[in-house]
C-alpha cells in the first residue's frame, strides 16, 4: 500500500504540467511564485506543504489588509495577535489568556467531531502558552430549527462540545445560539477557550537555539484531516460530504494527559518553545517556530510515531491528527522530560534538530524528500486586495421603512411569539449538557448576561461572553460591527466586569465576491472603532471565510468573544430581579427602530431595513456610569437590551427568581415600538428603594439618559405604555413558553 | 484525620474534592496516584468524578483495574470511609465494592445542574450533620447515572437501609430504579452517589448543601477516636 501510494504521487513536472496544485486551492500565479522561491519545481510534498501554508487559514492571504485595522494595542495587553492566544494582565503577576476560533466547515459535514475537535484545538491553544484553561464559552449558528437537518447539526454540535468538555474537566460556562435560514448548510461552530496564567510562565513557538532538538508529544499521526486548512479555505459543495476524512477524530482524554504533561514540563522552566498542531499540522507548527526564531528546521520523518503503516512524508506533514504538540528544549534536559511524559503515559518522540539555514528540510527513508526555504513558506505568500462593492441589497434595504409596518397590538401574544423563537428562548436544552461546574470556580452559570469565573486564590474573578447579531451586520457592517463588540462590552459591564480586550472570529462569506469582501471590509471598521472608543483591542482572533450555501454567502458574523476583569467578587451582578419592592429602571433612549430586531424576523421572517444606530461615545458613557453605579453598591440587578428589546429584557429579569413587575412605559412612540425596539445603548437596572435616590443622583450627574418604569413584585409581568394595557402575564406561563420552545422542537 | 483523593488519568473532579477537604473541614489530604500500593496512612478514601482512562468503555471498568484499586478495597474491609463520587461511584460498582450498576441517563444526554436530594439514611458516616428526610441541593453532572439493580438487591439495599440519598421532588433526572441517587455498604463504611458534594460547599456558587458531607466524615472519625464535634 505505501509503495503504491508513494508510487502515485505525481513528478515535480507533472505537478507543473497538469497542474495538479490547483487541486490544492494554489493558483497559477502562487504556483509561479513558488517555483521561484525554490528555484526549481517543487515535488509532491513540498506544494503539498506550500499549498496549507498559503491557504487563506494559515496566511491571512485574504484577511491581512483587513486584520491591520484592528487596534491591538493597550496598556494591559501582554501578547496581542501573532501566536497561539492573545494575553492580558488583570493583575498581581497574574494574566488571562484567551483566544476564539472556528470548526465550521467540519462541523457542517460531520457535527459531532467537527465541533469537538473545534474545542480540543482551541484548548491546546490555551495551555500551549503556559496557561491553565479554566473556561470555555462557544457561539454557535444553525439555520431554521424546524428542519430536520438543522436539527441534527444543532444536536450533534452540542454533543460534540459537551463531548469534548466535559470529559477533558473545563467548564463550558457561556455561548449563544442563534438559528437563522441564513446558515442552513453552513453552520457556524466557534469554540473559545480562557485561561490564566503566570506573567513569567508565558511561552512563546520559538525554534530557539542552533542545534537544539525539537520533540513531538502526544498521539500517533494518521491519515485524519489531511488537507483541513485547505477545506476549511473554499465553499463547501454537494461533494463536500466525501471530504469526511478532511475532518479530524478527537480524544479529549488523550488531551487531557497532553495537557496536565505539558503544563508540569512548562512549569518545570525546560520549555524554550512550544506549539500546538493545529491547522495544518506538523508543517504549520514546525515552519512557524522555525520562521519566529529566524532559524531552519531538520525533521526526521521515521521519527514521527504513526498510527498507520506506510504513511508519505506528504501525509505526515499534512495530517491534522490531534491533541499533538512540538517542542524545543536543550539537549541536556530531555531526560526531565521524556520522565514527565512517561508518567502520563504519554508518547514524547524526538523528530528534529534546529538548524541555522532558515529551511525546513524533511528526511524520510534515508533520503531528502523535501527542503524549501521557512521565511517563503511563513511570510512570503501574496497578500491579495480584493476587490470590494457594494452590494445592491445595502441600498435597496436602506430605504425600507420599517416603522410603518402595520402595528401589533396583542402585545402580550407578540412577546410570547419573540420568547418562544428558538434565538430567544431558553438555552437551557443545550447548557445542561455541557458541565458549566468542574474546577468549581463558576459563580454565575450559563443563562445571564455573562458568565463570571472565580481567580482562585483571590477575590478577582473574570467575567466572559461571546456575542453577534449578524442581522445587523447584514443591513449595515460597519453600524452592526461596532454592535457586536458594544454588546458584548454591556453583557460583560451588567456583571460586574470592567471590559479588558476582545478576541474575534470572522465567520465571512467568499471574499473573491466583491460584495462579501465589502462587507468584511465594513464591519472591520466598525470593530475597531468601537474596540478604540471602548477600549477593548483585539489581541487575537480567527478567519473563517468561504462560508456559503446554495444561496449564497453566510449573514457576515464578526463573532466577538470578550473578558472583563471584576476587581472584588462583591460586584458580581447577574440579570435577574432579586427582591419584590425594588425599583426599575431603564437607562438609554429608546427610537422606533425594528430593523433586524426579532420581532421582525418572527413577523415578517426576514432582516430588512436599516439596523439600530449606535453613538460609541453614548454607549462609553453608559458603560463608565453602570460599573460605577455596580462598585458603590446601588444595583440590586443589571440586564442588557437586546434581541426582543424591552419587553424580552424584563421578561427575562423576572424568570430567574420568578418574581413578577409592573411597570409604565411613557412614550411617543407606539407600543410595540416602545417594546420591543432594539435601539442600543439601553441596561435596565433594579434598585433598592434605599439605594434609587443614590443612583438616580449619579445617573443624572454623567448624564446617561434614563426613568423609572416600576416595581418589582408580584407573579405577574405587567407592561403598561402611556398607562394603557400592554403586556400582562402570569411570570410562570410566559417561562414556560421561553423555557419549553427548543425542547418542543428537538423531540 | 487524613485524606487521600485518588488520581487516575482522566480523574477531572480530584482538585473539587481537595478544595473542599481543606476548605469545609481544613483536615490534610493528599492526591494518591492510580499507581500507589498503600493507602494505609489514611483514614477517609476520595474516589473523584472524571472520565477515568477516557471511560470509552463502560465508565470505571478499567480504573477498577488500577493497581490502587487493590488498596481502596483493603480500606474498605478495614472500616475505613471510602467515597465515590460520580465516576468514583461508577468505579466502586465495577469494583464489587457497591451493589449495582450505572447505566446512561434516560435521555442519552449528560445532564448537569442543582439537583434536589432526600437524605434518606441520616445514620451514615458520611450524613450525621443531616436530618432524616432532609431535602437537599446538590449539583450532578453525568451522562450515566441512571442507577439499575436487580429486584433482589433492591430489597436487600432498602432492608439494610443502604439508599442514603434519592432524587427528590419528583426530579429523577436520569431514570434511576427507586430514584436512586447514592448507596452504601451493607457495614455504611462505603458510599457511592452520582451527585457532587465537593461542588455544593459555597453559597457563590451556588449551594453550601454538601459541606455536611465532609463534616459528617470528620465528626464520624472524631466519633470512633472519641473526640466528637459538631458542625
Amino acid at each position: 500500500m505505501a509503495q503504491q501510494l508513494t508510487a502515485k504521487e505525481p513528478t515535480a513536472e507533472q505537478i507543473s504540467e497538469q497542474k495538479i496544485y490547483q487541486q490544492f486551492g494554489v493558483t497559477d500565479q502562487e504556483y509561479e511564485l513558488v517555483c521561484g522561491f525554490m528555484g526549481r519545481l517543487p515535488n509532491y510534498t513540498e506544494i503539498g506543504v506550500f499549498s496549507v501554508m498559503w491557504s487563506e487559514h494559515c496566511s491571512y492571504k485574504n484577511s491581512k489588509p483587513i486584520l491591520k485595522k484592528f487596534p491591538i494595542t493597550g496598556p494591559k495587553v501582554l501578547m496581542g495577535p501573532g501566536e497561539g492566544a492573545g494575553i492580558v494582565d488583570i493583575g498581581d503577576n497574574q494574566a488571562v489568556v484567551f483566544k476564539i476560533e472556528s470548526h465550521n466547515h467540519p462541523s457542517a459535514v460531520e457535527p459531532y467531531q467537527g465541533a469537538a475537535t473545534g474545542v480540543g484545538g482551541i484548548i491546546r491553544d490555551i495551555f500551549s502558552m503556559g496557561a491553565r484553561p479554566v473556561a470555555l464559552l462557544n457561539s454557535l449558528r444553525f439555520g431554521n430549527l424546524e428542519s430536520d437537518r438543522v436539527k441534527y447539526l444543532f444536536e450533534h454540535v452540542v454533543s460534540g462540545i459537551a463531548g469534548y468538555g466535559n470529559c477533558i474537566g473545563i467548564p463550558t460556562v457561556a455561548g449563544e445560539v442563534m438559528f437563522d435560514e441564513s446558515y442552513e448548510g453552513n453552520p457556524l461552530v466557534n469554540a473559545m477557550c480562557v485561561g490564566l496564567i503566570d506573567h513569567d510562565k508565558i511561552q512563546r513557538g520559538v525554534a530557539k537555539g542552533v542545534g537544539n532538538p525539537v520533540f513531538y508529544v502526544g498521539p500517533a499521526t494518521g491519515r485524519d484531516g489531511i488537507h483541513g486548512a485547505t477545506f476549511a479555505s473554499v465553499e463547501l459543495s454537494e461533494e463536500s460530504e466525501e471530504n469526511r476524512t478532511a475532518v479530524q477524530v478527537g480524544d479529549p482524554f488523550m488531551e487531557k494527559l497532553v495537557m496536565e504533561a505539558t503544563l508540569e514540563l512548562i512549569n518545570s522552566g525546560i520549555v524554550l518553545g512550544i506549539q500546538d498542531m493545529g491547522a495544518a499540522g506538523l508543517t504549520c507548527s514546525s515552519a512557524e517556530m522555525a520562521s519566529k526564531a529566524g532559524n531552519g528546521l531538520e525533521l526526521y520523518l521515521d521519527e514521527v510515531p504513526q498510527r498507520e503503516e506506510g504513511m508519505t512524508a506528504y501525509e505526515m506533514m499534512l495530517s491534522e491528527s490531534q491533541e499533538r504538540m512540538l517542542f524545543v528544549i536543550e539537549p541536556q534536559h530531555e531526560a526531565q522530560a521524556r520522565e514527565i511524559f512517561d508518567r502520563w503515559g504519554i508518547i514524547c518522540a524526538k523528530v528534529g534538530k534546529v538548524t541555522d539555514d532558515g529551511r525546513l528540510r524533511l528526511f524520510h527513508q534515508g533520503e531528502e524528500v523535501a527542503d524549501m526555504p521557512v521565511k517563503a513558506l511563513v511570510d512570503e505568500c501574496p497578500v491579495y486586495n480584493k476587490p470590494s462593492k457594494e452590494p445592491a441589497y445595502f441600498a435597496a434595504n436602506a430605504a425600507i421603512n420599517t416603522a410603518a409596518y402595520s402595528e401589533v397590538t396583542d402585545l402580550t401574544e407578540a412577546l410570547q411569539k419573540v420568547l418562544a423563537s428558538p434565538t430567544v428562548a431558553s438555552k437551557e436544552w443545550v447548557y445542561k449538557q455541557y458541565d458549566h461546574m468542574v474546577r468549581t470556580s463558576t459563580a454565575v452559570p450559563p443563562g445571564s448576561d455573562a458568565a463570571v469565573v472565580l481567580v482562585p486564590g483571590t477575590r478577582k474573578a473574570l467575567a466572559m461572553t461571546t456575542d453577534c447579531n449578524s442581522r445587523y451586520v447584514y443591513l449595515d457592517p460597519e453600524v452592526g460591527g461596532a454592535i457586536a463588540v458594544a454588546e458584548a462590552a454591556r453583557n460583560i459591564v451588567c456583571s460586574g466586569a470592567a471590559p479588558l480586550a476582545i478576541t474575534d472570529n470572522l465567520n465571512f462569506g467568499n471574499p473573491e465576491k466583491p460584495e462579501v469582501f465589502w462587507q468584511l471590509e465594513k464591519s472591520a471598521d466598525g470593530m475597531s472603532e468601537a474596540c478604540r472608543v471602548l477600549e477593548t483591542p483585539v489581541i487575537g482572533g480567527n478567519v473563517s471565510l468561504y462560508n456559503e450555501n446554495a444561496k449564497g454567502a453566510i449573514y457576515p458574523t464578526p463573532v466577538i468573544g470578550m473578558v472583563g476583569l471584576i476587581d472584588d467578587i462583591d460586584y458580581i451582578t447577574t440579570q435577574e430581579f432579586k427582591r419584590g419592592g425594588d425599583a426599575v429602571i431603564l437607562l438609554g433612549d429608546t427610537h422606533a427602530e425594528l430593523g433586524g430586531s426579532e420581532l421582525q424576523y418572527v413577523l415578517q421572517g426576514k432582516a430588512e431595513g436599516r439596523p439600530p444606530g449606535i453613538d460609541l461615545a453614548v454607549e462609553k458613557r453608559l458603560l463608565d456610569t453602570v460599573q460605577a453605579a455596580i462598585r458603590g453598591g446601588l444595583v440590586n440587578s443589571a440586564h442588557d437590551l437586546s434581541e426582543g428589546g424591552l419587553a424580552v429584557a424584563l421578561a427575562e429579569s423576572c424568570f430567574g427568581r420568578g418574581l413578577g413587575a409592573e411597570v409604565n412605559v411613557a412614550t411617543e412612540l407606539r407600543g410595540d415600538h416602545a417594546l420591543f425596539s432594539e435601539s442600543q445603548s439601553r441596561i435596565l437596572l433594579s434598585a433598592s428603594q434605599e439605594s434609587k435616590a443614590e443612583l438616580l443622583a449619579l445617573l443624572a450627574e454623567r448624564g446617561v439618559p434614563h426613568v423609572e418604569i416600576g416595581t418589582v413584585g408580584g407573579e405577574e409581568l405587567v407592561i403598561k405604555v402611556n398607562g394603557k394595557p400592554g403586556v400582562k402575564t402570569q411570570v410562570d406561563e410566559l417561562r414556560k413558553v421561553w423555557k419549553d420552545a427548543i425542547p418542543c422542537l428537538m423531540k | 484525620m487524613k485524606f487521600a483523593v485518588i488520581v487516575f488519568p482522566g480523574s477531572n473532579c480530584d482538585i473539587d474534592c481537595f478544595k473542599a477537604v481543606e476548605e469545609t473541614i481544613g483536615q490534610s489530604v493528599d492526591y494518591v496516584w492510580h499507581t500507589a500500593t498503600d493507602l494505609s496512612g489514611y483514614d477517609a478514601i476520595l474516589v473523584p468524578g472524571g472520565f477515568s482512562y477516557g471511560d470509552y468503555l463502560r465508565c470505571g471498568a478499567i480504573a477498577r483495574f488500577a493497581p490502587v484499586m487493590s488498596e481502596v478495597v483493603k480500606a474498605a474491609e478495614a472500616g475505613k470511609f471510602v467515597l465515590g463520587i460520580c465516576n468514583g461511584f461508577q468505579i466502586l460498582t465495577e469494583a464489587g465494592l457497591l451493589p449495582g450498576a450505572l447505566l446512561r441517563n434516560r435521555d442519552l444526554k449528560f445532564l448537569c445542574h442543582q439537583s434536589p436530594l432526600e437524605v434518606v439514611n441520616a445514620a451514615t458516616p458520611f450524613t450525621n450533620q443531616y436530618t432524616q428526610g432532609e431535602v437537599i441541593s446538590i449539583p450532578i453532572a453525568h451522562g450515566e447515572g441512571n442507577y439499575y439493580c436487580d429486584d433482589e438487591t433492591l430489597e436487600r439495599l432498602k432492608a439494610n437501609n443502604q439508599i442514603v440519598f434519592r432524587y427528590a421532588n419528583d426530579e429523577n433526572p436520569n431514570g434511576s430504579l427507586h430514584d436512586i441517587a447514592g448507596i452504601c455498604n451493607e457495614r455504611g463504611n462505603v458510599v457511592g452517589m452520582m451527585p457532587h458534594p465537593e461542588r455544593a460547599v459555597d453559597q457563590l456558587l451556588g449551594s453550601e448543601d454538601g459541606k455536611r458531607m465532609f463534616t459528617s466524615i470528620l465528626n464520624a472519625w472524631r466519633e470512633q477516636h472519641g473526640a466528637a464535634v459538631n458542625s
